[in-house]
């Protein structure tokens, strides 16, 4: 049932239209039958989500309170009569500003304060001031001019304020937006229309041209190419047929399939990206340590300089400059640069780093990131495509034959490699009698009553010249021997990755050195090293080993971060600094990983890091500036330097400025 | 005279500020899994009490238009949530260890705590 229909019915509701192309309603109800929340209910219960307009609506008030406040302001800069400015004064002080009053009074109720009731305290007593002089009850002139112009800039500094920090969190609202509101479901052998939340693991579900894939599945029928841009950051559109697994959230973009769903709901990979990036946006920095905790006595702390700034000046010159230069004291200080300078960075590089398929962990991660001096690549899976090919037989064919007989005992990666080419060349396997596996090195058995070793090349005292040629091109290679004489060479490769040798030089350009874990022998790693422009190579190295390699660089002073697939690898990827997982399937939340990588491109490896360090640098930019504006403007305005209206325009603009600095993020280069 | 007058006013109101604003004890509410929490110039109540593994229901409901505490945040936890104007949130915490975790608004100038037993 849709909205419109269900609302329709709901007591309380007078009318509900809804555009499904906007996305959009607007719903009359009474007030007094049912509240906002309630409706929200039922709308989220249809499997919709729902968002109000309060927002928008509250900062469009701000910035007609800002317009009027700047039009009555500048009325009082041209002298009228002091009766009728304050008039303008007071609609200013307690209709404009009233938001401040309320503020202040709740939180001294909760004997807290911030920056509203420096506003309130500052603009009162200039309002006070002058409201006694235009009634003659004290000598001098009134200065509404001041008091107006002061919560003007600050309404114009909370509008630009609110404006700018929408946007430091787009691209967290843009991958909430990926998530589609209903799929085709095919249930009883009709198609139906089925919100997302009514869609159960084994639904088969039909997918049109155009169309955004529902729910994490895999292709039953069809084939297509999705657009997975949105989840992976990789721009070219992935071709799909029966079997493949595709994303929710993604976009088909030219045939029609038909889908099973296999992941719904919160183990859907974009609500798990949308968790963790969530998460990563919610925690703490640690370099914002002193700004915490210089945040929680700031308030009291310039209220107390303010009334010392009154009595020295009082002391010193007279009543006017004390409370004048008081009131610069309440107006200058900016708690706010403060509070915002990690979280607003926090939430532009996090999500950013989300659009292209990197997804870190927290705020700490991030630091560490910032620190890599070195990262170390796991070999299979990961430098390369995880997927060992035959590349060289010396011998012929029955070489290839009598080696996949051997192999087809065997359930070592390198086995099924050359089960798989013989399969392909379409050669017929033997029968093996006497089948044994030599513990990492090998197999034997007998076929056709004769014994024939299929391994290494260090189980045999002298091999052909063509094992060390392989072995140089990086090559794995396997000897087939029988009593004591050599019959041939099988040369098995795992290709690497087109982007491994670009991924390797750009993190040489960031002054990052490199090196590769491998479990092959050293000859055939140094060449895969050369090939991809690796620094240095730990070889021969067992899983289980990998982390004393990670260690052994940490000893040597090394910021490691370490690559992986997050499974085989844990235990590294944990003694790392930071462990950087290449994820595999749809499970992206891999405990031991620091950030994880969406997409199969070495090369976002390089961005993930630049990525961090451009955003630690916001941070630290922005925490310097707010700390540095604070320490030097407040003694400035109690040394009588700054005058309440200045340090109303500084103050208005400090918080935009962090905001606006977060947000330049956005323009990093990564590539 | 007045000069004298104004100092010593001065530093009481000073003293006196200190007292208000850094001088007071957080009570602590009695233990619960379901807790409401009013955001209204601050957190009521601000320090609550909950029960260590077990899952606890925070319902938030802000009440006042400041902008400072449309956020929520428990950086311990890694959580964060927007708080619109007067409609309920549902936080739910498991808090794994004893401690004190504590919860401010977007800017960091209004705090709570959770204390987990």
């Amino acid at each position: 049932m849709t909205i419109g229909k269900v609302l329709h019915h709901t007591p309380g509701v007078i009318s509900a239209d809804v555009n499904y192309a906007t996305e959009k309603a607007q719903i009359k109800f009474d007030p007094r039958q049912i509240t906002l929340a309630k409706i929200s209910q039922i709308i989220s219960g249809l499997g919709y989500s729902t968002k109000s307009d309060d927002k928008a609506r509250q900062t469009n008030i701000l910035l007609v309170k800002f317009i009027l406040s700047a039009i009555f302001s500048a009325i009082s800069f041209f002298g009228p009569p002091p009766l009728f400015q304050l008039v303008l004064a007071t609609i200013v002080q307690f209709w404009i500003a009233w938001d401040f009053y309320v503020t202040t009074f709740n939180s001294l109720k909760h004997r807290a304060a911030n920056m509203d009731t420096l506003i309130v305290l500052g603009t009162t007593v200039a309002y006070v001031y002058s409201t006694a002089v235009t009634f003659g009850l004290v000598p001098g002139d009134p200065y509404f001019d001041t008091s107006m112009t002061i919560i003007s800039l600050i309404i114009l500094g909370k509008w630009l304020e609110a404006r700018a920090k929408g946007k430091t969190s787009e691209a967290i609202k843009r991958l909430i937006q990926l998530q589609p509101k209903t799929a085709r479901v095919i249930r009883d052998g009709q198609e139906i229309d089925l919100p997302i939340s009514e869609v159960v693991v084994g639904d088969q579900i039909r997918l049109r041209p155009g169309e955004k894939v529902p729910v994490d599945g895999k292709v039953l029928s069809g084939e297509t190419s999705i657009d997975e841009s949105m989840i992976t950051g990789e721009s070219i559109p992935v071709y799909k047929h029966t079997g493949d697994p595709v994303i929710g959230g993604t976009l088909n973009t030219s045939g029609a399939i038909l889908m099973r769903a296999t992941q719904v709901g919160s183990a859907t990979m974009l609500s798990q990206i949308i968790k963790l990036v969530e998460q990563a946006q919610a925690s703490r920095a640690p370099i914002q340590k002193l700004a915490d905790v210089i945040s929680s006595y700031f308030v009291p702390a310039v209220l107390m300089i303010a009334v010392a700034t009154f009595a020295g000046w009082y002391v010193a010159t007279g009543y006017l400059p004390a409370m004048l230069n008081s009131i610069a004291v309440l107006i200058i200080a900016c708690p706010c640069a403060l509070g915002l300078a990690t979280p607003t960075a926090l939430v532009v590089g996090t999500g950013l780093a989300a659009q292209k398929g990197i997804l870190i962990k927290d705020a700490e991660n991030l630091e560490i990131a910032y620190k890599v001096s070195h990262v170390v690549f796991d070999k299979t899976g990961t430098l390369t495509e995880g997927k060992p090919i035959v590349t060289d037989i010396v011998g012929g064919s029955k070489v290839l034959q009598l080696a996949a007989s051997l192999d087809a005992n065997s359930e070592h990666p390198l086995a099924a490699a050359i089960v798989s080419a013989a399969t392909k060349a379409a050669l017929k396997l033997s029968p093996v009698t006497s089948f044994k596996n030599l513990a990492g090195r090998g197999v034997e058995g007998t076929i056709s009553k004769i014994k024939y070793t299929l391994g290494t090349p260090s189980l045999f005292p002298k091999v052909s010249s063509d094992v060390s040629r392989l072995e140089k091109q990086g090559k794995t290679v396997v000897v087939l021997a029988t009593a004591g004489k050599i019959l041939g060479t099988i040369a098995i490769a795992d290709t690497l990755r087109p982007s491994a040798a670009e991924a390797i030089s750009q993190l040489h350009r960031q002054k990052i050195s490199t090196s590769l874990i491998t479990g092959d022998n050293p000859t055939t790693a140094a060449a895969i090293a050369k090939i991809a422009g690796i620094d240095r190579f730990f070889a021969q190295v067992r899983p289980e080993d990998k982390a004393v390699s990670v260690r052994q660089l940490q000893s040597e002073g090394q910021t490691v971060a370490m690559v992986g697939d997050g499974i085989n690898d844990a235990p590294a990827l944990s003694a790392a600094n930071i462990g950087i997982a290449m994820a595999t399937g749809t499970d992206v939340a891999i405990e031991a990983a620091g950030i994880t990588l969406v997409n199969k491109d070495l090369r976002t490896i390089a961005q993930a890091l630049k990525l961090s360090r451009a955003t630690l640098r916001t941070i630290k930019t922005n925490l310097f500036w707010a700390f540095i504006y604070n320490v030097v403007l407040i003694p400035a305005a109690a040394f009588g330097l700054l005058n309440p209206i200045l340090a109303a325009g500084a103050m208005a603009f400090s918080s935009v400025s962090v905001v606006g600095n977060s947000l330049l993020l956005k323009r990093v280069r990564l590539t | 005279m007045d000069k004298v007058i104004v100092i010593v006013s001065s530093l009481g109101l000073i003293g006196f500020i200190y007292w208000f604003f850094l001088g007071k004890n957080d009570k602590e509410s009695a233990m619960s899994t379901d807790i409401k929490i009013t955001v209204s110039g601050g957190y009521s109540p601000e320090s609550v009490t909950v029960p260590v593994g077990k899952p606890v229901k925070l319902t938030l409901t802000r009440t006042d238009p400041t902008n400072c505490l449309e956020e929520f945040v428990i950086p311990d936890l890694k959580i964060k949530k927007t708080l619109p104007l007067n409609t309920p949130v549902t936080v739910v915490v498991t808090v794994t260890s004893t401690g004190r975790y504590v919860f401010h608004c977007g800017m960091n100038m209004y705090h709570g705590q959770i204390t987990a037993r």
